[in-house]
């Protein structure tokens, strides 16, 4: 099913350029007072990737999907989605760190997941049988049908978790950019999140995901993107994830060992919800 | 029964009074569902200080009109939206935090507008209508007003929900959306204003953040959906309105005062009687 497609159905936004790559991302570097965020970052990805983007706290990895969501403007540098500026875009969807969600607001899991259709829906129109249908087959898509009424706060991270995507798939994203999803989720929520990334992969979503677990990162995506203000690298795993690279990302942060069949990394001091700003 | 059907008809036999109960329900109503966004954004401190603010507004108003109602209405509309969205800016540009922006607008602003008012000799008592309510000076010319704004405030509420809901419960979906947070944003600032000024006449601008944000708040400990939410705010504010005037009538105590006093008792009362979540 062509997603992109859809959006001939919304004359506001871009078209998608089937030749352009889903997502570049030229020279770009965003300031906040006087500091680099990022700095002359520059990467190209294809459609259906799953890339995981690895790198200390304050790498940069928030700000990085903020300025491909279009949500924050570059200092310099471009970004281009499709063929087109991230502003005219809404099939980018952003998913945020658990810690930075008001759970106990006052909706329910099917509200959350239609607040995806918003953008589709139009300003003063109401959600439509298309919408609804929608809704359930995406709750469904993500396990969560039996949940649709369930206030937020009610629901295990996994479930909270699963309960984004299925409105990112509901805003009919291409791009979803994951901040920290496996953060604070037990094994078998984590395997069930890798389960509806291989779906998302069969619907050629490319999917960003911020992660502190660099097992993870060189066992279960495509291709790893390493963070440090700068650009240290992007590529397979075996690539990026080397003694070298690992060391200018991390210093004393992660601790290398060698051990007989190779060098191994022992833990990213991991932490929530620092580095990030709030929108009001 | 008799006694009890004398005890809530008398009231109604005084034009005022009918009239007063008109606009409680009217306010109640409004200033609930307006709360509700005030309460789940965090607005409680902005609302108490655009209240406050108007009070220049009003006072030109009051002076202009040797204290017609109508002069006193536009002007205090005209002060709050522009107060408003001059707040909104400040928090914005100003290389201070925002809560403080509004403390220095909000004061000075008060301060200006009992100015103005202390310059006419015996203002005491008008002074005294401002800040705490004069429901039962209500006109019918009042009401019409009170109807009009307080129905386009409901309305735009209505037309704008799904919108109101994104930008309050996730402002990066909303511009992952491309909805135009900014406007809307400031509608919602807009739309408070408004209601501050339709209720200016009811509960005055002391005690306007106890309307806006008290029967919200109790609405909130009894629901977890935003629907069910305004609908439970509304009927608190509108009953505690209804109370407290003919609390006001039997027991002779300023009306404002002690509408917002059964507003707080509701809230009291769901606090303790609610199951524990």
């Amino acid at each position: 099913m062509s997603i992109a497609g859809l959006s001939v159905l919304n004359g506001a936004h871009a078209l998608h350029d089937r030749n352009a790559p889903i997502l570049q991302v030229e020279r770009l570097s965003v300031r906040y007072n006087g500091d680099f965020a990022l700095q002359d970052v520059s990467f190209v990805l294809n459609q259906g990737e799953r890339v995981a983007v690895v790198g200390p706290n304050g790498a940069g990895k928030s700000t990085l999907f903020k300025a491909i969501a279009g949500v924050l403007s570059p200092t310099s540098g471009q970004v281009t989605v499709a063929g087109h500026c991230p502003g005219r875009h809404i099939c980018i969807a952003y998913v945020p760190q658990r810690s930075q969600v008001d759970w106990s607001f006052p909706v329910t899991v099917a509200d959350v997941v239609m607040m995806g259709r918003v953008g589709r829906i139009g300003l003063l129109r109401r959600p439509g049988r298309r919408d609804v249908e929608l809704v359930r087959q995406y709750l469904d898509l993500v396990g969560l049908s039996e949940l649709a009424g369930r206030q937020i706060g009610e629901l295990s991270g996994g479930q909270q978790q699963r309960m984004f995507i299925a409105r990112a798939l509901a805003q009919e994203a291409t791009l979803m950019l994951m901040d920290e999803p496996f953060t604070g989720l037990d094994v078998p929520s984590q395997e069930h999140l890798f389960r509806i990334m291989d779906e998302l992969r069969r619907r050629e979503v490319t999917v960003m995901v911020a992660t502190h677990d660099l097992n993870m990162a060189a066992d279960r995506f495509d291709r790893v993107l390493l963070l440090k203000g700068r650009l240290l690298g992007i590529g397979r795993p075996d690539d990026v994830l080397t003694t070298v690279q690992l060391r200018a990302a991390y210093g004393g942060q992660l601790r290398l060992i060698q051990t007989q069949e190779g060098m191994m990394a022992l833990g990213d001091t991991c932490c929530e919800g620092d580095g990030h700003d709030h929108i009001r | 029964m008799i006694t009890f059907v004398d005890f809530l008809l008398k009231p109604l036999s005084y034009a005022f009074m009918q009239r007063g109960l008109l606009a409680v329900v009217m306010v109640g109503v409004v200033c609930a569902v307006v709360g509700t966004y005030v309460v789940l954004r965090g607005l409680a401190f902005f609302g108490d200080a655009l209240a406050h603010a108007i009070l220049p507004g009003v006072a030109v108003g009051y002076l202009v009109s040797g204290g017609a109602r109508e002069p006193i209405f536009w002007w205090g509309l005209g002060t709050a939206v522009l107060t408003a969205l001059g707040i909104g800016a400040v928090g914005k540009g100003a290389g201070i935090k925002e809560d403080t922006a509004i403390g220095i607008i909000f004061a000075g602003m008060f301060a200006l507008g009992i100015a103005l008012i202390s310059t006419v000799r015996n203002y005491a008592v008008d002074l005294a209508h401002f800040m705490f309510g004069d429901v039962l000076g209500v006109s019918v010319g009042d009401l019409w007003l009170t109807g009009v704004f307080g129905g386009l405030v409901i309305l735009t509420i209505l037309a704008f929900y799904k919108e109101f809901l994104v930008i309050s419960f996730d402002p990066i979906l909303a511009v992952t959306l491309r909805l135009p947070l900014g406007v809307l944003r400031n509608l919602l600032l807009v739309l408070i204003a408004v209601t501050v000024v339709v209720s200016l006449q009811t509960v005055g601008v002391a005690l306007m953040v106890a309307m806006l944000i008290t029967p919200a708040a109790t609405a909130y400990l009894l629901t977890r959906r935003l629907p069910a939410m305004m609908t439970w705010a509304a009927l608190i504010g509108a009953l505690s309105g209804v109370v407290g005037l003919y609390l006001s009538y039997y027991v002779s105590m300023a009306s404002g005062a002690a509408i917002v006093l059964v507003c707080t008792a509701c809230f009291g009362l769901v606090l303790l009687l609610r199951r524990k979540p």
